[in-house]
């Protein structure tokens, strides 16, 4: 029973990072169309930058302020790097057929890896602990560490503040209106270019959250780390049903469990723990062949 | 979903290209009067911190070599190519190196893994290649060209089980190793048979690759298992993070582990949780010998920091390798292989070095502790190659001890040959 509890945890905890990830390519998918292979690079981006202010600004000296800095300004230099890809990398290519947009995606995700491979190396660097990392004794051998709580509270504010701002505020308005029809959204006088740019802000900054986050979890960093947390969370992303908000929060916990139990559980069932990334990619295979719209994808919904 | 295979097929084609994009040559055709030796290394993948170390400690040797006049009254001409810590770029850099830079011979790599991608190619081109620190028994057996100076992991694993088994009296042991590196399945292998055989008993095996970044499932799958101690053979970016966890996780039990734990970055990753954890490895920087004090100066002296046993390794690496080619006289492949094979009692910093006709080195391993307060390695004992009397020696106090046990391991060394496997 401890066991279970503890890998529950574990899960959520992993689950929550691919959350915060599968949400910036659904958001994009759900307006562009578009599958942004960069998105997982930057996620890695992010975290680059919240190293950069950890060390540079702060000396790594640890505090709840500096945490908060150090996860708003990731998110911010995030966001803007974000915006500029757009700008720079889709838009101009945005009126071809969609497969070009595409290919401009991998290529983008393969420059910003060798840029930082090139400019920090590819030796994984180490993130300093911006909080005083304690271990909770739940119950009997079950224990949460400050981290893990941190990761929660943070994903559930970002993606109830990401809820706020689709579905109370204007520009969220705007991006609904895009994700319906992006030409009959310009007919009516809406910009669909800055909320393009706003959304692969929202995107990037939500990716670099997880990036800081995961950081303090574990403390390496290095140029490849978006590469399979990308993978898992297009899955995470695919499985909730792509274009829809509520179903990537639900893909990245499903799928963060599911690698976990497969870890934890998938040996009494003969299944070796190394198992763990076939996991996600089985699973992604099993939606597109049962049901490709996602478990919560359907065509009636409305998409962001 | 057509789109979507397509888009598969394209991300595969575009890594494929990648991989095959080669950087420029930096080699062409000199003059005869230098000796070509090419190097291979990870100077900015996941475990470029064993390629810059062996680079350090080649370079340094090399430096000291052509200050002396070289070999044979011919310089020493280093040409190092980056692998990237792939397989397949270690691949195509040592034929870059063989057939463009015509090298003479080749020295690297680190990784098991990576070395066993890129020794066929030179077994075929017939050009000799040292590993300073593969210990994979594979490496060597791919040909008659192929020679390493370090322990192989039969015995390194070993080691580590009879120091799980006699020192920390462990009954029973978890095991969690990398499933893609050669180097950490084998020492799992060798650990499991011979820590059964001491009548332990392995209660949980569990398994990551490389850049995987979470380890708490399976920590939490070993912790249930309760083992006495837990053996994690990997390399140091992934041990790192595991120690931490398993300590987060309210794990104590010792845990051990091998050479690939030994760099700098290790105690940025995993700070105190480092307490009460060991490993083996080729030397220990404490042991005062008067190679390894004059190795450990010169290496201060020029790089600003403690040398590891991988800049160590690489360093016996390269004096093998000039001192072979003084013996053969001759840059000439087939005799500078006789000579390389023929190495016999050389005194290098790892200990007296004595190629077998495995094309191994018979050495002896030492077992350090971890101290998170200094960041430092500490001596806890030496153990010799199976079959020599004192196969196991454990010093009362820490500087007789390291006299000793250097003794000891030289004497042990001349006496066994080729027991090792």
């Amino acid at each position: 029973m401890d066991t279970f509890v503890q890998q529950l945890i574990n899960g959520l905890t992993i689950g929550s990072i691919y959350a915060l990830i599968a949400l910036g390519y659904t958001l994009v998918y759900g307006i562009l169309k578009l599958i942004n292979f960069a998105h997982g690079d930057v996620y890695m981006v992010g975290a680059y930058m919240g190293f950069l202010i950890a060390v540079y600004v702060f000396g790594s000296q640890a505090s709840i302020f500096n945490f908060v800095v150090v996860l708003l300004g990731a998110m911010a230099i995030a966001a803007i790097i974000g915006m500029a890809i757009e700008r720079f990398a889709y838009r101009p290519v945005r009126k071809f057929s969609r497969m070009t947009t595409l290919i401009t995606a991998m290529g983008m995700s393969l420059f910003l890896e060798y840029l930082f491979t090139f400019i920090f190396s590819g030796v994984p660097k180490t993130f300093p602990l911006l909080i005083q990392n304690d271990n909770y004794n739940l119950f009997g051998e079950v224990t949460i560490s400050t981290t893990q709580i941190l990761i929660f509270m943070i994903a559930i504010i970002l993606m109830l503040g990401l809820e706020w701002i689709i579905h109370k505020t204007k520009i969220g308005k705007a991006m609904r209106a895009t994700s319906h029809n992006l030409n009959s959204a310009k007919l009516m006088g809406i910009n669909t270019d800055f909320v393009i740019a706003f959304t692969f802000a929202l995107g990037s900054a939500l990716a670099a959250a997880g990036g800081v986050l995961v950081a303090q979890y574990q403390p390496k960093i290095f140029p490849l780390m978006g590469l399979m947390a990308g993978l898992k969370a297009f899955v995470a992303a695919v499985l909730g049903g792509i274009g829809n908000v509520m179903g990537a929060v639900l893909g990245g916990l499903l799928i963060g469990m599911a690698e976990t139990f497969v870890v934890g559980y998938g040996h009494y069932v003969g299944i070796p723990s190394t198992y763990r990334d076939a996991v996600a990619f089985a699973i992604l295979i099993l939606v597109l062949l049962i049901r490709p719209a996602g478990l919560l994808g359907s065509n009636v919904q409305e998409k962001v | 979903m057509r789109n979507f295979v397509l888009a598969i097929t394209v991300i595969f084609s575009l890594l494929f290209v990648s991989n095959c994009v080669q950087k420029g040559g930096n080699g062409g055709n000199d003059s005869g009067d230098t000796v070509k030796v090419g190097v291979y290394l990870d100077l900015s993948g996941a475990t470029s911190s064993y390629g810059k170390s062996t680079k350090n400690g080649i370079e340094l040797a090399v430096d000291e070599i052509n200050k002396n006049g070289g070999v044979n009254g011919k310089q020493i001409k280093l040409i190092v190519e980056d692998d990237q810590g792939r397989p397949e770029q270690a691949k195509t850099v040592i034929s870059k190196l063989i057939n463009q830079d015509k090298v003479h011979v080749v020295l690297g790599e680190v990784a098991s893994t990576n070395s066993l991608a890129a020794a066929p190619v030179a077994q075929e081109a017939k050009i000799p290649m040292i590993t300073p620190s593969s210990t994979n028994p594979k490496v060597t057996e791919i040909g008659d060209h192929i020679f390493r100076v370090c322990f192989i992991d039969p015995f390194q694993g070993g080691v580590m089980a009879k120091f799980a088994a006699n020192e920390l009296k462990a009954k029973t042991a978890a095991i969690f190793g990398d499933v893609q590196a050669d180097y950490s399945k084998g020492l799992e292998k060798f650990f499991t048979e011979e820590f059964t055989k001491l009548g332990g008993k392995v209660v949980s095996t569990q398994a990551y690759t490389q850049n995987d970044t979470d380890f708490k499932s399976q920590l939490t799958s070993i912790r249930q298992a309760n083992p006495d101690v837990i053996y994690v053979p990997g390399y140091y970016g992934e041990v790192g993070i595991i120690v931490k966890q398993a300590r987060e996780l309210g794990m104590k039990q010792p845990i051990l582990g091998g050479d690939g734990w030994d760099a700098p970055e290790l105690w940025n990753l995993a700070g105190n949780a480092l307490e009460n954890t060991y490993i083996s490895n080729h030397y220990s920087i404490e042991n005062p010998t008067p190679e390894i004090k004059k190795f450990v100066d010169a290496y201060k002296a020029k790089y600003n920091e403690d040398p590891d046993a991988l800049a160590a390794l690489a360093y016996d690496a390269a004096n093998i390798m000039a001192d072979s080619l003084k013996r053969a006289g001759t840059t000439e492949s087939q005799k500078l292989r006789d000579a390389i094979a023929s190495t016999k009692d050389f005194k290098g910093v790892t200990g007296s070095i004595t190629i077998n006709d495995k094309r191994n080195a018979v050495k002896p391993a030492v077992i350090l502790s971890l101290d998170p307060e200094s960041k430092s390695f500490k001596f806890k004992t030496t153990i010799a190659p199976e079959g020599s009397e004192s196969s196991e020696e454990k010093p009362k106090d820490e500087k007789a001890d390291a006299k000793a046990a250097n003794a000891n391991s030289s004497e042990s060394a001349d006496e066994k040959k080729d027991e090792d496997k």
